[in-house]
């Protein structure tokens, strides 16, 4: 019974590795065959903002008013202290206020 | 040529602040992974085999006596379609490395790590042992978070109340802000955003952040095609200065 459980763990936690190793590394390898100059190399040069301000958008709109104005206050903070740390502490305050107190 | 050593210890440092969030975010799916029965032992073989925050939740969140193995691969796979972009993202770091080092680097590349070393790429220079040093130090944050979470079992039930699910779009975009390249993004974030939000409204998973990034790169390549001729013999002297 124990070992069966255990099995099935081995298994799908194998795949799962699997399919986001081959991701991670089918990506690298794939655009290392594609033009490197142009409007591909252009659009890959894009990817890197376009791609973490997707990550952060919906969460932060989820969120409502507070969420842009942590948003916004994170962004000051890391564009006059360059500290990601306190920036990311600084976004989390105006959360927790604002779910406090709202 | 950089030394793979002061590069590695470099790489590490700069991620001091993305693991801690990491660790906070860890410690909450160790909290949940400990309510679904998961042993610690379960939990450093996910965390070492697939090392991906948000497939982990998803993982947990499904699991049961009896396992749904192939919706789970499933789900992973889904979830983790941004790493496609991601990993092609990173070619111009890798470029003209060997193929034995892609394919060891590649395993410890996750958001913070990548987001860290974009975000050096544009302030100064990055490399691939950079990349690799902050996963190493990501991954023993990650891993301590998550055991924390577990063994510790509950000691925060609610994170929400102490803002920790915001510590993931904090860091984020913090570092979102140190890609911003001027005005040549705005194009390309205008249209990530939208498909961002239309898809994240409309499709339930992750599907917008793949969207979003689709979206912000072809909007890039089709945009202003009428001043591509600097652009282009521009790209390729950073290609080629990576």
């Amino acid at each position: 019974m124990q070992s069966a459980i255990e099995t099935q763990v081995i298994i799908a936690v194998a795949l799962a590795a699997a399919v986001t190793y081959s991701l991670r590394l089918g990506g690298l390898l794939l655009a290392s065959r594609f033009p490197r100059s142009g409007r591909f190399r252009r659009g890959m040069d894009a990817l890197p903002g376009a791609l973490l301000f997707s990550l952060v958008l919906p969460s932060i709109v989820a969120e409502g008013v507070w969420g842009l104005m942590a948003a916004a206050l994170t962004g000051i903070v890391v564009i006059r202290t360059r500290n990601t740390l306190a920036a990311m502490l600084c976004g989390m305050l105006v959360i927790f206020l604002a779910r406090r107190f709202s | 040529m950089k030394q793979r050593k002061p590069e590695f210890i470099r790489g590490a440092r700069a991620n001091v602040p993305v693991a801690a969030s990491a660790m906070a975010y860890g410690s909450v799916l160790g909290v949940l992974a400990s309510q679904k029965g998961l042993s610690w032992l379960d939990m450093m073989y996910m965390n070492t085999a697939v090392f991906a925050g948000a497939a982990q939740f998803v993982m947990v969140d499904m699991w049961s006596h009896h396992l749904p193995i192939l919706e789970m691969t499933l789900a992973v796979l889904v979830i983790n379609l941004r790493y496609l972009l991601i990993g092609a993202s990173l070619d111009p770091l890798f470029s003209g490395k060997r193929l034995l080092h892609k394919v060891g680097m590649m395993h410890l590349v996750a958001d913070e790590n990548w987001a860290v070393t974009m975000s050096e790429q544009r302030r100064g220079s990055a490399s691939t042992w950079f990349l690799f040093g902050g996963g190493v130090f990501l991954y023993m944050a990650w891993s301590s978070g998550t055991l924390i979470g577990l063994l510790g079992g509950g000691f925060i039930t609610r994170p929400e109340d102490y803002a920790l699910d915001f510590a993931f779009t904090a860091v984020f975009t913090a570092l979102a802000v140190g890609v911003w390249r001027g005005k040549s993004d705005v194009i390309p974030w205008v249209a990530a955003g939208g498909a961002a939000l239309l898809t994240h409204h409309f499709v339930p998973g992750k599907w917008y952040i793949v969207a979003g990034g689709l979206a912000g790169a072809l909007s890039a390549m089709i945009g202003p095609g009428e001043a591509a001729v600097d652009g282009e013999e521009e790209g390729e002297e950073n290609a080629v200065g990576y």
